[in-house]
């Protein structure tokens, strides 16, 4: 066990000083979710008027929580392209040598992840409040958010390290982005479910992040829903993912 | 010069779409947003003053620009890895003009710019979209929707040359994706609730590019707005290729 963590702590150290030491891989994913921020609250606070819209938080709050796991599950993609990265310039072969116990690996991209994904969230969180977020919800309510936004976090962490480690390539990127951009997407975005009408509708109901999303924006209204539902999906997407990144490993080691 | 540029452009297209990875991404992006856009966003056409009662005829003038922002990076990209690989350097030593490898190497953008658009088009016609301008505005929307990609086109060439590095061209990209986001793509400036996004969006060229397509479509012809849009499109042209062309001299004076 303690190989394991001596293995998930030192890759987890590496990856956060490369990370600092090139600005281009940081800012570019601490810049997405803060456009999207400013481009759905600003721009589509409206919507809100539209009849029907049942959300008593203000459209800041409303958008604030998309991209908070919009953020989450692409600080978790964005580490999945420097595990790829990894794999292309040799040093993953090398680790896959070197390491004692190589379930290690993939825990060290996680906790590189969370790391990343931790600072995007604190600059996401003040400039929502500077822009005048509402909070409803209590000190609870917001650790139920963040706890979500971290499961989620891990999750497209997973997906991609799972893509990372059979393709072994950073031109896997698409594939590591899009399913989760979709995934996202065909969720209730902009306005609440019952507003959406047509296929995205059928598509939303059944799209298990709809549910994590919905239970979000309960927490930080103050008005938790679908707690136990959003938090089991959650678990659930993130014990699958955790296969999908081991017998990815698995992949990788066998393919030498 | 002619012959020069048609060279130089023939290479362009060929290498843009030899390369699948390359146009099909740009290509069917655009339309997976315009999809999911169009019906996530349908209950913004019950607010009053909503232009349209079809919100994929009012989102669809954005996928051309969206498919022109893309069409930006592969035209940086390429020259990059033209500079990078020492193709331009090679190039300086012919005698090739400036103006001609600059108007050439934007042959890929074009092309790809110009598919994009009759993609687009089709399918928001085999979706219902009505074109309020008819046959001759459909014509106009392509061929703006050409001339905001060789704009974009452009200034991904200007970046190319500026950085020097396909990395350097798509680092910029979050900065163009965020004019493109802070523009009326999503609502008409008039419904734009919060004030410093109105503004902003409001002396935003994006806007009016979006909006001299989306007048095509929806609300007939409207001189104002296609002055504005071809306008600023022709201007983003203007604009790019001279930075791009100052930016030329002083990499070939380097090399």
């Amino acid at each position: 066990m303690r190989r394991t963590t001596d293995v998930a702590l030192g890759l987890a150290h590496r990856q956060v000083t490369v990370l600092f030491k090139n600005p281009s891989l940081f800012i570019p994913p601490m810049l997405f979710p803060l456009m999207n921020f400013m481009a759905f609250a600003g721009g589509l606070s409206r919507l809100r008027h539209v009849p029907g819209f049942d959300f008593h938080g203000g459209y800041t709050a409303f958008q604030f929580v998309f991209v908070l796991l919009q953020s989450a599950a692409f600080g978790g993609v964005f580490a999945g392209f420097g595990i790829a990265r990894d794999f292309e310039r040799g040093f993953a072969r090398r680790l896959l040598v070197s390491a004692p116990q190589r379930s290690g690996i993939i825990a060290g991209y996680a906790i590189a992840a969370l790391v990343r994904w931790a600072m995007i969230a604190v600059v996401l969180t003040c400039v929502a409040l500077v822009a005048g977020m509402k909070i409803g919800g209590n000190g609870v309510d917001l650790f139920g958010l963040y706890g979500l936004a971290i499961i989620f976090n891990q999750v497209g962490l997973l997906w991609a390290a799972g893509v990372a480690m059979r393709f072994r390539s950073v031109q896997a990127g698409p594939l590591m982005q899009t399913p989760v951009f979709m995934a996202l997407f065909l969720a209730p975005v902009y306005v609440p479910l019952d507003l959406l009408s047509g296929w995205i509708h059928a598509v939303a109901r059944l799209n298990p992040l709809t549910f994590i999303l919905e239970a979000g924006r309960g927490f930080i209204q103050g008005e938790p829903t679908q707690v136990a539902l959003a938090f089991g999906l959650a678990v659930a997407l993130l014990v699958i993912f955790a296969v999908w990144a081991r017998t990815g490993l698995r992949a990788a080691e066998n393919a030498g | 010069m002619t012959q020069q540029v048609w060279l130089i452009a023939q290479r362009s297209v060929v290498r843009t779409f030899r390369q699948p990875g390359t146009w099909i991404p740009p290509l069917t992006f655009p339309l997976m947003l315009m999809a999911v856009n169009s019906n996530g966003l349908r209950a913004a056409t019950h607010l009053p003053g909503f232009p349209t009662d079809s919100f994929l005829a009012f989102f669809l003038p954005f996928s051309f620009l969206q498919g022109a922002l893309f069409a930006s990076g592969i035209a940086g990209v390429d020259l990059a890895r033209d500079i990078d690989t020492g193709f331009l350097n090679r190039l300086a030593l012919t005698p090739v003009r400036g103006s001609a490898l600059l108007i050439g190497q934007i042959g890929g953008a074009v092309g790809l710019g110009a598919l994009q658009a009759c993609v687009y088009l089709s399918v928001g016609l085999i979706f219902g979209v009505h074109i309020d301008t008819g046959v001759a505005g459909a014509f106009l929307i392509l061929l703006l929707a050409v001339l905001i990609a060789t704009g974009w086109g452009t200034l991904g060439l200007w970046l190319a040359l500026r950085t020097g590095s396909g990395e350097g061209v798509q680092s910029q990209f979050p900065l163009l994706f965020f004019a493109t986001f802070i523009s009326s793509m999503n609502l008409p400036r008039n419904l734009i609730e919060v004030t410093w996004f109105r503004d902003v969006a409001t002396i935003n060229p994006v806007s009016y590019m979006i909006e001299g397509l989306r007048s095509l479509v929806i609300s007939g012809w409207d001189a104002q707005a296609l002055l504005l849009g071809f306008g600023f499109s022709l201007a983003l042209i203007a604009v790019s290729l001279g930075l791009a062309g100052r930016q030329l001299k002083v990499r070939m004076a380097r090399t």
